[in-house]
């Protein structure tokens, strides 16, 4: 496996596990700040280890019992799956004809359905339920798509430990870039990073959905970095393209949070 | 028992919305891919072109189709 395809690979699960954990963040502080830190930050640790014991429960029998190709056309469809459906998105998102991810609106939503009683009450704030089980699902649920990107990018490439690495080091990056700020993660250009993921993912998809089947790319691992340049390109051109017609979708906060909730 | 069968169902919803969605013509698609490049494996030359050009094509057409389905959607 060459330095680029390794290098694309940290590049792919750390651009989405950083927005994953974005997400997750926000549903994590919304939990802590409206019921107790404590156990929103116990649900989020308790979530954190079961995707960690998922990717190893499944990683490892991948990598050693499952024949290559045949698990880099399983992997590439899968990425292809995540890859073209986030690439979707992110250019209606960036060509203004959907609602962008409001991370603020979001915070609000979910603190607004968490405010109870028990939560303004002076008692002193220790175990939560609603809030450690608010929390572990928000992670959880965000996690999941890591940890199969993860798992899928690791085993096919036999780079587990690296994916996962990736993956926690982006983890650990959002939630001190969260506590550093102490402010709403509405900054991050989660849109972007989403593109640019769904490019990485899409490529790798392609490229192991080709692999696999017993096709021979020119060059090719090199391969990968032309697949990106392609899927770049195009989709440049269709958010150029999509801005130039009337736009179908606004900004509307309240909206997209609803729409967010069941289109993660 | 009961935590078991809400086990499966949340893993079985998680499967759908993951792979079928609100999208189901990018599934369809990515069979199609798959079963494109185990038909070409053996035209090499046929098949790096052919498989991106069909990948581009897909997201292009689901791109456009999304633009016209939440385009109607606002519609009072």
């Amino acid at each position: 496996m060459s330095t680029s395809s390794t290098v694309v690979l940290v590049l792919a699960v750390f651009g989405a596990s950083t927005v994953e954990m974005v997400e997750a963040l926000t549903i994590v502080v919304a939990a802590g700040v409206t019921r107790s830190w404590r156990s929103s930050l116990e649900g989020a640790a308790a979530a954190a280890a079961v995707l960690a014991i998922i990717v190893l429960a499944v990683g490892v029998p991948l990598i050693h019992y499952v024949p290559i190709n045949a698990l880099r056309v399983v992997v590439g469809a899968l990425l292809l799956v995540l890859g073209l459906s986030w690439l979707r998105k992110s250019i209606l998102r960036a060509s203004g004809h959907k609602a962008l991810h409001d991370e603020d609106a979001i915070f609000a939503a979910t603190s607004a359905e968490l405010a109870t009683p028990a939560s303004s009450s002076s008692a002193p704030k220790r175990r939560d339920a609603i809030g450690f089980s608010v929390a572990f699902k928000g992670v959880f649920l965000e996690g999941m798509e890591v940890v199969l990107i993860v798992v899928s990018l690791g085993a096919s490439q036999h780079r587990l430990g690296i994916a996962a690495a990736s993956a926690v080091a982006a983890a650990l990056v959002v939630a001190a870039v969260g506590a550093l700020v102490a402010k709403q993660l509405s900054q991050v250009p989660e849109n972007t990073i989403k593109i640019v993921v769904g490019i990485m993912l899409t490529s790798f998809g392609l490229f192991w959905v080709g692999e696999g089947a017993g096709a021979h790319w020119p060059g090719s691992d090199a391969a990968i970095i032309l697949l990106i340049g392609i899927f770049s390109v195009v989709t440049i051109g269709s958010i150029a393209w999509l801005r130039t017609l009337h736009p179908t979708t606004h900004r509307q906060p309240t909206d997209a949070v609803a729409s967010e909730r069941v289109e993660e | 028992m009961r935590s078991i069968s809400r086990g499966v169902r949340a893993f079985g919803l998680f499967w759908w919305d993951f792979l079928v969605g609100d999208t189901p013509e990018l599934l369809i698609a990515v069979v199609l891919i798959v079963a494109l490049a185990l038909l070409l494996r053996h035209h090499h030359d046929i098949a790096i072109v052919l498989l991106p050009a069909v990948t581009v094509l897909f997201l292009l057409v689901s791109t456009f189709r999304g633009r016209q389905r939440d385009g109607s959607r606002d519609k009072p």
